[in-house]
This record gives structure tokens, sequence and C-alpha cells, in this order.
């Protein structure tokens, strides 16, 4: 029988309206019960050390070894004119799976490659 | 003696300006394996003597942030004081059966995923008290992981000076352009910490960013 993964893409808008915690909470209830999160707008540079975090005290073992996570690196250093408008880097666009079934394959400034393992 | 202390203080950071003498405390950064703490016994050795952690081929040897504090560099005609906090390596992923890859049981390798999980918040929650970091990546690597990709966007985030180290230039495939070209926006010194190749340039990059 063939087995199927969920992926699901979330909206920049929705996250946009989502704290930090409300996000980050998001992530790890699907990614833990085997889904694959695609994050439209991705996370603060901040969200994601505290995703990171979060993942190493949620560690179990044989049930949770952690996660796959892939973003871009920042477009550039903020102009002057960004932060003469107060404007901060933005995240963009995120993969995260379960550290067991997603795989980077291979990720530079404009791709990212990667394969789902769906197990047995 | 609050006294004493409270003036000896105070005296230290009058000599300090007078003198320009400069202090920042700086984190030393990466994955696993990249040779944070080779890099650190390195400085350790060079300018205060004595070491600052042990090595192992085995990840996640340091599960412990270490910190030597009062390191004097002295590089382009300045000086500065450096505290030095070596991280546990940063990972968003921790399974004991990779421990077990290295020939530890499962009781160990266990034990040391769950110190290795701690290690990575204690790494975190530095990142909160520090003037500037070292981000130390392996020249043998692909650049573009998800932990050099937070490290460098918190930096940029909280604006503090980072330097990258492009580490194990004594390897034959090292390729310190494949960093540059990854984060062209940042400083970067290829380097080996282990033979000390071109370790002087490392200095007058760290007194350059962070005195």
């Amino acid at each position: 029988m063939m087995r199927e993964v969920q992926m699901d893409l979330i909206s920049g808008e929705k996250l946009a309206n989502m704290t930090s915690m409300e996000k980050i909470r998001l992530i790890l209830d699907k990614v833990k019960t085997g889904k694959i999160v695609v994050l439209e707008s991705g996370l603060t540079p901040d969200e994601e050390v505290r995703l990171i975090e979060m993942t190493m005290t949620e560690i179990r073992v044989d049930e949770f070894s952690g996660i796959e996570i892939e973003s871009y690196p920042s477009r550039k250093e903020l102009s002057f004119l960004d932060r003469i408008f107060g404007r901060s880097l933005k995240g963009r666009m995120t993969v995260i799976g379960p550290a067991n079934q997603l795989r980077t394959i291979e990720k530079d400034q404009y791709q990212i490659s990667t394969k789902v393992s769906v197990g047995e | 003696m609050g006294v004493f202390s409270g003036f000896r203080e105070s005296l230290g950071a009058w000599i300090g300006r007078i003198f320009k003498k400069k202090r920042a405390k700086i984190g030393l950064y990466g994955p696993p394996n990249s040779g944070k703490t080779t890099l650190a016994n390195r400085i350790i050795k060079d300018w205060s003597g004595g070491v600052m952690g042990t090595v192992s081929p085995i990840p996640h040897e340091t599960r412990r942030a270490v910190r030597k504090e009062g390191v004097q560099i002295n590089a382009n005609g300045s000086s500065i004081q450096l505290d030095i906090v070596d991280t546990p390596g940063m990972a968003t992923k921790i399974d004991f059966k990779d421990f077990m890859a290295f020939g530890l049981d499962e009781v160990e390798a266990k034990r040391r995923a769950k110190e290795a999980t701690e290690g990575v918040i204690e790494a975190i929650k530095w990142l909160d008290d520090l003037d500037g970091v070292l981000l130390i990546m392996d020249a043998t690597e692909d650049p573009y992981t998800q932990v050099n990709v937070t490290v460098i966007g918190n930096m940029e985030a909280r604006k503090l000076p980072l330097v990258i180290v492009a580490n194990k230039m004594d390897r034959p495939d090292a390729f310190p352009a494949r960093i540059k070209a990854a984060f062209p926006q940042h400083s970067m010194v290829p380097v080996s910490a282990l033979e000390g190749t071109n370790i002087e340039e490392l200095y007058q990059a760290i007194a350059n960013h962070f005195g």
C-alpha cells in the first residue's frame, strides 16, 4: 500500500497574524505527527532559534529526533532607506519536517532541494 | 574589601580608556565538529596558555559552554581583552543512534544525546549575552546549513559583529570560496585551527571587528 505524506503550506497572511509561540507550536505539532510544513514568509531569525530551542526540549528517544529546517540566507543587509523606515530583515520561504523523513539534497541562495522519505 | 575591589575596577576601566584597551565577550559558534574547541584551544594557547576543552571526532564533544575570561590579544597595534565562550555545537536534530555509529554503547549514546540537546539550548541562551560571534564553518562542507543561516540571521538582526572562520584549511578538499559566495556580506578568514595556518590574519580580524 502506498504511504502518503501530508504537506501543509501556510500563507504569509496567516503567519503575520500569529505570535512567535503560536507559530512555533503550530510547526512542532504538525512536524511531530509526520507532516511537512512550508511557510510562505518563513520565520524571523529570533523565531528560528526559539524553534530550535523548543525542538531540543521535545526530543524523545525513539519518538522524535528533531527537525530538518531549511530557509534561504537573508538577501542582504538593510539599506539606508530600510533603516530610516524602520524595516527589519524578513524571513524567507522555509520548509520544515521531521528529521527522520525530510532530507536536504542541495541548497543555495535560490533553491532548496529536499527529499521526503515515507518509510516502510 | 568591596571598596577596594570597586576602586580596582574603576582604575582598570580608567586605564583601559586611556590606553584604548577594549574588552568584548565573543562566542564561538558553529555546527558540531566544525572545529570550535580546536580554535578556542589555539587562541588560548597563543595568548594565555592552557586549553579550553577536549576535542574528539565524535560530534557534540562540547556539551556545556566553556568560558575563558581576560584573554588579551594584540594585533594591528592595538590590544583587546576577550572573554571567550566556546559553545556546544548547534543542531536541529540529535539522534542517539548517530553516536552509536562512533562505537558508543546505547546507554552512553543516549546520555550523550540528552546532554547534547541541553548544550544546544545553552548555546542559544548565550546569544543574548555576547558582543560578537566567531562563526566557525568546516571549509570542506556545504556552508548553506541551517545552523549557519540561523546564526548569521541572528547576528544581523541584533546588529552585532560577526567574523566567519573557514576552518580545516589543512584539508585538501577545503573550499573557502564557497563560503564567501554564500555569505558575501560578512568578513571571512580561512584558517587551520589545527595547524595554526593563517591564524595571525584571524587575530587582526578579531581586533578590527571586536575592538
